[in-house]
């Protein structure tokens, strides 16, 4: 017999807490979604379509949304503070009220990397140096001054990760696969164009990644060029020169674009640090959420009734966060369901 | 280019400079390349502005040029820049302020690397000890001159005598700046403004009235680089750098070039001349080359003092055309008279350059 007592507060309406909570109402229980931004559905909803099947991200959000229509979701409100109790936890909401929970799912997801800290690729300084997301969003209004008929585009791969530099040692994982997708997407969109990818490795182990990768290379004509950019400047027609090196053909190489997207990385999202902090969750070498093993637990803390969805703990892609939101729920039943 | 990007860099790179009280230690070669830039510092700073400023003619070389040209061990130097400590130390004085990029770069670099490594500090104390029986305080404050005048930019501002405006068209001056190498790159949180895109230099020029130009290439070496020059079969290489800055700064229209250390100006104005000479090629206006000139020179410039007092006729590049677009005056006369208006020879001008 199920115990419909219990509250569950998700953090964040995102992908993996409106999987989370989608799961949850079927197995019977009544969660609350708590989302800061104003809309739900996170870093995805602002995305245009995902790989490897090139399918619309508003798709996915919508079927999550419509599925999780009847969850009681708070957006738009922030979380003041967070504290333990003797059987649960209580959530100060920034609206002034109090959620007393008997379990925690941090959804919290992820922060794109302040790409302004690479400074030496100049993003806020230079007009037509954009962010992924800047792309995306692009793909989506197809408004954007600094993207106009442009007859040489430049992706920089690991901007923020892998970077001891930048403080992020961690690879984030799908941002070849995006970089590739965008670059893919950009082509499409001006034939006429030149395209290159500045990578340092290319992990391309998904379902149809090396699809997209030969794809790219073949018949699209994408020039990959395995090598970092040391700086980034600006001609007098307002292009960006590109400086990078070539190691495979052991040559320094510049190029003149008329847009330059570096590829964001994947950090943790500090506000979920801040939770974690306050309640006593153990925050990891990478700065993600610490599991309670990386194996067997990776989705339950260490603390009895928190429990971890998506990218708090990691990069993640989009199979991998719903699989672990599903994964969550279960753990939560389970973990209600032995208390009796 | 969004310049309000470059201030929120600027923001998270200010270092403290204090603004009195310094001993100074002067570079190796400036004086034989800019006569007058080291004097004219301490003339600005000491007797315009009443700063105390104090300097050792006791003092020698950092070291710096022969460790970068891996001909001396880092030991070596070391323990001679801990011997220019302990005259700082003598002479009563924390704040160190030098004259040259390489010498900053060095303190800085032998100060993080007692930092990270105490013991080691602890064996150049004992071979300054051995060598001539000196002791040391590390200085509170380490700053290079350029850092100095950047901070006394308003005050040079408020007495200036002209402004890097355009006489005829009121427009600001465009001017590149130059940094060298060793001031910020290894340790931008040494550097105004950080490696990337200090303002010690840009904060002085638009303070006097100009507008500072980006450049894809400003990044990038002077040409000098130590070894590029020094060896003498590598200076073809040297001459390509240069070579590379001018081709990528002449859509600009640059009016002058600012710079911060010793060897940049030099191969600046000194390989205008070489490439006119090899292709033909001038980067100023009307066959003239553009004037590089050091902060101290553009200071006195600013201020009011005579061209020639500040050392300008040993440049290469004629420096005329833009004292007269500035509109400050000047006697061609007195253009080659030294001490005591004693005539000093007239260098031969080049074939492709004009030159006054």
């Amino acid at each position: 017999m199920v115990n419909r007592t219990p509250v569950i507060a998700i953090i964040g309406a995102g992908i993996a807490g409106l999987e989370a909570a989608r799961q949850l109402s079927a197995l019977g229980y009544e969660p609350v979604l708590i989302e800061k931004a104003p809309v739900t559905g996170g870093h995805v909803a602002e995305w245009n379509r995902l790989f490897p099947d090139m399918s619309p991200a508003a798709d996915l959000v919508q079927s999550l949304e419509a599925a999780t229509a009847k969850v009681r979701t708070m957006t738009g409100t922030e979380i003041a503070s967070i504290n333990r109790l003797k059987d649960g936890y209580s959530l100060v909401l920034s609206d002034g009220n109090i959620l007393v929970c008997q379990a925690v799912l941090f959804a919290t997801g992820f922060h794109l990397f302040d790409a302004s800290k690479k400074e030496e690729y100049g993003y806020g300084i230079y007009d037509r140096v954009i962010t992924n997301r800047d792309l995306e969003q692009w793909f989506n209004t197809r408004q954007d001054e600094r993207i106009r008929h442009p007859k040489a585009v430049g992706f920089v791969h690991c901007v923020g990760s892998r970077d001891v530099k930048a403080g992020n040692t961690q690879c984030s994982k799908v941002c070849c696969i995006t970089a590739i997708k965008e670059a893919i997407e950009v082509k499409e969109a001006f034939p006429d164009a030149e395209v290159y990818c500045f990578y340092m490795d290319l992990r391309l182990y998904g379902k149809k990644y090396e699809d997209f990768y030969i794809r790219a290379q073949r018949d699209l004509g994408i020039h990959f060029i395995r090598g970092r950019v040391s700086e980034v400047g600006e001609d007098i027609d307002g292009r960006v020169v590109v400086k990078a090196e070539d190691t495979l053909s052991g040559k320094p190489v510049k190029v003149t674009l008329d847009l330059l997207v570096l590829m964001s990385g994947i950090v943790c999202n500090p506000d979920a640090q801040s939770y974690a902090q306050q309640i006593g969750v153990a925050i990891d070498d990478d700065g993600f959420l610490k599991s309670r093993n990386n194996l067997g637990s990776i989705v339950e803390s260490s603390r009895p009734g928190v429990f971890f969805a998506g990218a708090c703990t990691g990069a993640k892609t989009i199979p991998e966060t719903l699989a672990e939101a599903r994964s969550a729920a279960l753990a939560i039943h389970h973990y209600f369901n032995n208390r009796g | 280019m969004i310049y309000q990007g470059k201030q929120k860099i600027w923001a998270d790179y200010q270092k403290e400079i204090p603004d009195n009280h310094w001993f100074y230690v002067r570079s190796c070669i400036r004086q034989n390349f800019f006569p007058a830039s080291e004097k004219y510092f301490l003339t600005i700073c000491r007797d315009m502005l009443g700063r105390d400023i104090f300097e050792s003619e006791h003092h020698t070389t950092c070291a710096g040029i022969a460790y970068h040209c891996d001909t001396i061990p880092q030991e070596t130097a070391m323990t001679v820049v801990a011997r220019q400590f302990a005259l700082m130390t003598e002479a009563g004085y924390d704040n160190l302020v030098t004259s040259c990029i390489t010498s900053f770069g060095n303190y800085c670099e032998i100060l993080e690397t007692w930092r990270e490594f105490p013991e080691l500090e602890a064996k150049i104390r004992e071979n300054l000890w051995k060598a001539c029986r000196r002791e040391f305080e590390k200085p509170k404050y380490l700053a290079h001159a350029s850092d100095l005048m950047f901070k006394l930019r308003g005050e040079i501002a408020e007495r200036a005598k002209f402004q890097l405006v355009s006489r005829a068209t009121g427009e600001p001056l465009r001017v590149v700046e130059h940094i060298g190498c060793h001031y910020a790159k290894m340790f931008p949180h040494k550097g105004v403004g950080g490696a990337e895109y200090p303002c010690v230099l840009s904060g002085m020029v638009e303070s006097w009235g100009g507008r500072v130009i980006d450049y894809p290439e400003r990044r990038h070496c002077c040409g000098y680089g130590f070894r590029q020059y020094h060896v003498k079969a590598n200076r073809g290489y040297s001459l390509s750098n240069t070579h590379k800055k001018f081709e990528s700064m002449e859509p600009f229209h640059p009016d002058l070039i600012l710079t911060n250390c010793p060897g940049c100006p030099y191969f600046l104005d000194r390989w205008q001349y070489v490439i006119a000479e090899m292709n033909g090629k001038t980067y100023g206006q009307n066959g003239y080359g553009i004037p590089a000139l050091t902060y101290e020179e553009l200071a006195g410039l600013v201020l009011g003092m005579d061209p020639w007092d500040l050392g300008l006729q040993v440049h290469q590049v004629a420096i005329e055309p833009l004292l007269d677009k500035i509109g400050i005056p000047y006697d061609p006369a007195r253009k080659y008279l030294g001490l005591d208006e004693k005539k000093i020879k007239t260098p031969g001008l080049p074939t492709s350059l004009k030159c006054c």
